[in-house]
């Protein structure tokens, strides 16, 4: 216990609160890290997932590559990447975007596979292109499973940033690796204390916008006691009319 | 049919990692007695300290001994200090390869001794009852400041007291502590006034701290004097004349009771033939591409050395 009052005496100190190396620049500088990692992650990951997923082709190449990217060690990838380029800020980058892309992957190709044959077929059916099945029916109806997908990456990368401390580059893992070279054990809890603190506003924040992205239609219908009832003749008689 | 044969390799390349692992286990038990002599009175345990250099030397103090007659145990790779002073003082080992100032440090950190000699005569007095110290050897393994020859020679710079007045801005590639440490940023200013700032790098003087002075991310890198990476990119360490590092002897700590004459004999015998270039060699070949073990390189040394 007298280990966290330290660690938030540590935080709540006004010494640690300005400068390059206070609080409100490290978490500027992880938040900025991150959001460039999960964004160019997102740009490799969705399309592919989404192909994946519209096509159903290349799925169990996608699984397997994605499965072992899952398990290369971002640490170990971290100093590798470092040794062969440089020890700027693209090595952590390229670790981080590896780690970042399997749940990225997985969401897009499994938001697009849950999305209802009968509903895309619907869609076919009353004439719309490929495009339009994907950008009108299945990206809408999937997004929640998308955004889930991305949810789950910024916590691992959010987390994960950290050990990129070892290199000369700023963010909150500079408080942990710091704090681990002096013994000082106040300020590595409360490295600790804040990235959870951020990835736990950060979660917040997507919980919200994966709520708010459910189509509202759908969320109509959940709302309804989440039973989906097969339209009596009458209602189908007034889709047909209304399409 | 594909995924299933990936799937069959997979796991036999796990089966066959978590068997060298094992392996690795069984070898590198600090418990393991490589005599199998019952423990009498003469009985002389080694230990060491868990990274390569000190099992080197820890090994070559056995086989030194050994050739002289004295029984020897080994008990290597016991963790970090405080762990294996503790199985110095309860028996469990009787004699460990120490360096003289992370010792003096751990018995008195008020200490202020610096030099060699300084440090050796303040251990002497710092040690606990029934430990005591041997000859301390010229090897050394401490923080060194290091160059890139060309910017030794550019700039007509050897020693640490050359950087003032240099003009530019000087960074330091080397592990976070050296931001607050004596020995670090704050020496550089006050002993030397020269203005550094860290690029903290947490791999102690490993490759990517070799790296960040070999493409001039930082003019001056902390690299431990045993690293074999001195050496291979002609790096120049530069001289302390302040003493502002202190001393690191590799020096023998040894439980007073089992501090034979014999004993002694042997051990100082070691230390007067250690340099810090031996200990350069050593490591190269243990962790270098040779990949040659600790116990081998030990008996190499004595060999080439004519020791026993």
């Amino acid at each position: 216990m007298t280990e966290f009052l330290s660690a938030f005496a540590w935080i709540f100190d006004p010494a640690h609160s300005i400068g390059p190396g206070g609080i409100p620049a490290r978490v500027t500088e992880h938040v900025w890290y991150s959001l460039m990692t999960i964004l160019i992650a997102a740009a490799i990951a969705i399309p592919i997932g989404v192909a994946i997923g519209h096509t159903g082709r290349g799925r169990s190449v996608a699984v397997q590559i994605s499965g072992a990217l899952r398990a290369l060690p971002t640490l170990g990838l971290v100093i590798l990447l470092a040794l062969l380029m440089s020890l700027g800020l693209v090595p952590p980058t390229i670790a981080l975007v590896v780690l970042a892309i399997p749940p990225i992957l997985a969401g897009a190709y499994s938001a697009l596979e849950s999305v209802n044959r009968a509903t895309i077929d619907a869609a076919r059916a009353v004439g719309m292109t490929q495009w339009q099945v994907l950008f009108k029916v299945e990206l809408p109806l999937g997004l929640p499973l998308i955004m889930g997908g991305l949810r789950s990456a910024a916590l691992q990368v959010i987390a994960t940033w950290t050990v990129a401390g070892i290199l000369p580059v700023g963010g909150l893992g500079r408080y942990l690796i710091d704090g681990l070279s002096v013994k000082d054990y106040a300020q590595m809890l409360a490295g600790s204390v804040l990235v959870v603190a951020l990835a736990l506003v950060v979660d917040a924040l997507f919980a919200v916008v994966q709520k708010l992205t459910v189509p509202r239609g759908v969320s109509a219908g959940r709302q309804a006691g989440e039973i989906v009832k097969t339209p009596s003749r009458r209602n189908r008689a007034t889709l047909s009319i209304n399409s | 049919m594909f995924a299933r044969r990936v799937a069959r390799i997979a796991v036999a390349t796990i089966a066959a990692g978590a068997l060298a692992a094992l392996a690795g286990c069984s070898s590198g038990n600090p418990l393991e007695n490589s005599s199998t002599s019952s423990s009498s009175s003469t009985t002389v345990t080694v230990g060491s300290a868990a990274f390569p250099e000190n099992e080197i030397i820890a090994e070559i103090y056995a086989q030194a001994l050994q050739a002289n007659g004295v029984t020897v145990k080994k008990s290597l790779n016991i963790g970090q200090r405080k762990v294996y002073l503790a199985a110095l003082k309860d028996g469990s080992i009787d004699v460990i390869p120490e360096y003289s100032g992370n010792l003096l440090q751990n018995y008195d950190a008020q200490s202020t001794a610096k030099s060699s000699d300084d440090v050796y005569a303040a251990l002497n007095d710092a040690l606990p009852k029934g430990f005591e110290v041997l000859d301390q050897s010229k090897a050394e393994d401490k923080d060194s400041y290091n160059v890139t020859k060309d910017f030794s020679q550019k700039n007509n710079v050897t020693s640490l007291a050359d950087l003032k007045g240099l003009g530019m801005p000087l960074t330091v590639a080397g592990n976070p502590e050296l931001d607050s440490r004596p020995y670090g940023i704050p020496g550089l200013k006050s002993v030397y006034g020269v203005e550094a700032t860290l690029l903290p790098i947490s791999d102690s003087g490993g490759p990517l701290t070799v790296k960040a002075l070999l493409d001039g991310s930082a003019q001056l890198a902390d690299i431990f004097t045993t690293s074999p990476a001195i050496k291979a990119n002609d790096f120049v360490t530069l001289k302390d004349p302040e003493s502002m590092i202190v001393a690191q002897n590799v020096v023998p700590l040894i439980n007073s009771k089992k501090a034979t004459d014999t004993v002694k004999k042997v051990l100082n015998t070691v230390s007067a033939a250690l340099t810090t270039d031996d200990l350069i060699a050593l490591n190269t070949e243990v962790n270098g591409d040779a990949k040659v073990q600790p116990k081998q390189a030990a008996k190499d040394w004595l060999a080439e050395k004519k020791l026993f």
